[in-house]
């Protein structure tokens, strides 16, 4: 069985510890875009449409996208960073000798704590994206609160978020096994374990990247 | 010498670790060409020889870590070279080992490493663990550095936590790659004193690589000396301590003496030198 303290450890390093750049990423975010759209809008005088497009992107592309990028740089990588030291230092296969799965002491733990994490910093990214959307909204056209919630409801359903949530929950697993099983094949010193980090957090974003675009257009189709 | 001449099985009973004719090859070099021994309750043997003889291979061999190309290892009776991980693991709550450079967990205390083993496979109360920890850091004379993390305590440090890790469960067999080098001579002696107060005393078993010939014979029962060279990976000699000093193989006595001069092969000869210079 796997530890729940090792988890619990392993949230806090991998979502907890980011919480303050996916936020801070969410909101630049959120005023650029409400920013962009809000210019071009107001050129069509569609300017209470900017509410609708600023949640939509953001629930199904941009939030996911975004988050699981600042999650590849600095989770992604720390986690191979990690694993690949521990390769080198013998410390995994000290495990093994003395009777211990690496995989369930090791793996396991940041593998839940990734699954879980991704998907609930997304969520808090999208909404602090929103509240600087909606700073824009208010302060270039003077529009409410009230009328910002109610049209980004209007516009955005359920399946807007769990787009957005099935697809941070894919980009975590393409993350965390790319992530560990770049630090678990680390070769060659120190040397090793830096090549294996800067491999992890390519291969993480293509993988990522691809991902989203197979994802989204099986949601297009499908919805 | 051959490794199985001095130890009359009759007398011993089955050895706890019989490696038979073990053979590895990584590309196109021999690391360990027909390698056997036994080794017998309550035994310590040591392994020796220069750098790159398949010392610490051996070694990784026989803990189950790499499988050989060739050849039988059987640790208590039972073959490991066809084991899977899961029987492996069985196995090796029965042995500990000492890692050259200790292997911590560095995100784990001092205590916490001494004490990993015993939470995964015992299941006794955390106060029964807290004092074993404290007994087995005592053993290595560590009292009172359980709160410390590895990167707070010296090389030889690391190294004694991973001695008293590795006896933490009291395995009947004890691995130790290099448990004294780096040490000061105070402390090599004491952890000499504890290996023999292990063995002699309390029945375990030792494999021991070594470079250290003063701790060697100090601790040894047998000695197993690997060659390099032209006898890569091949078994130079092996005896007792007493046996060992009276070999006159010049090899062997080179390397127990550590005289520059000798068979081991330390410097290129001239015309090697001008063939490898020349790309030959």
């Amino acid at each position: 069985m796997f530890s729940i303290s090792a988890t619990i450890e392993q949230m806090v390093k991998i979502g907890v510890e980011a919480l303050t750049m996916s936020s801070l990423t969410g909101f630049s975010v959120g005023l650029t875009l409400a920013m962009q759209s809000a210019k071009e809008m107001a050129k069509l005088g569609a300017s209470e449409y900017v509410p609708d497009l600023v949640c939509l992107t953001l629930l199904r592309e941009l939030g996911p996208m975004l988050i699981a990028v600042i999650v590849i740089g600095r989770s992604g990588s720390a986690v191979t960073a990690e694993l690949g030291t521990m390769k080198v230092s013998e410390e995994i296969e000290a495990l093994s000798v003395m009777g211990i799965n690496p995989i369930r002491f090791l793996i396991i733990p940041r593998f839940i704590a990734m699954l879980l994490m991704l998907p609930v910093l997304t969520i808090l990214g999208d909404c602090v994206a929103m509240f600087g959307a909606w700073l824009i909204c208010a302060l270039t056209l003077d529009m409410s609160v009230a009328t910002y919630i109610l049209r980004s409801i209007e516009k955005a359903g359920n399946w807007d978020l769990y787009v957005g949530l099935i697809k941070s929950f894919v980009f975590a697993w393409l993350v965390i096994t790319i992530a560990c099983n770049a630090g678990l094949e680390v070769r060659g010193g120190a040397a090793g374990v830096g090549k294996a980090t800067t491999n992890s957090v390519v291969y993480s974003l293509l993988a990522m990247l691809i991902a989203n675009a197979i994802l989204t257009a099986i949601f297009f189709i499908v919805f | 010498m051959s490794a199985q001449a001095s130890t009359p099985n009759a007398v011993k009973g089955d050895p706890i670790v019989e490696v038979t004719d073990l053979v590895r090859v990584f590309g196109d070099r021999t690391v360990l060409n027909g390698v056997s021994f036994k080794i017998y309750k309550g035994e310590t043997l040591v392994i020796m020889g220069g750098s790159g003889c398949g010392k610490s291979t051996l070694l990784r061999h026989v803990i189950g870590s790499l499988k050989p190309t060739s050849g039988s290892i059987k640790l208590f009776g039972q073959e490991i070279t066809n084991m899977n991980e899961f029987e492996l693991n069985k196995i090796r709550k029965r042995f500990g080992m000492n890692f050259q450079f200790g292997a911590l967990m560095q995100s784990l205390t001092v205590g916490e490493n001494v004490a990993l083993p015993l939470l995964e496979h015992s299941d006794v109360d955390a106060s029964i663990i807290d004092l074993v920890v404290k007994m087995k850091l005592e053993l290595v004379g560590l009292t009172g550095f359980e709160n410390l993390m590895p990167s707070e305590i010296s090389g030889g440090m690391k190294k004694r936590v991973g001695l008293a890790r590795a006896v933490a469960l009291d395995p009947e067999l004890l691995f130790s790659d290099e448990p004294t080098s780096g040490l000061d001579p105070v402390m090599t002696a004491v952890i000499d004193e504890l290996t023999l107060n292990l063995t002699q005393n309390m029945g375990m078993t030792a494999m021991i690589v070594s470079h250290d010939m003063a701790s060697c014979f100090r601790i040894a029962s047998h000695m197993l000396m690997l060659g390099t060279g032209e006898l890569q990976g091949k078994v130079v000699a092996y005896g007792t301590p007493d046996e060992i000093r009276a070999d006159s193989n010049p090899y062997l006595q080179q390397f127990i003496k550590g005289e520059a001069d000798g068979p081991i092969p330390l410097k290129l000869s001239k015309n090697e030198y001008i063939k490898r210079l020349m790309g030959e």
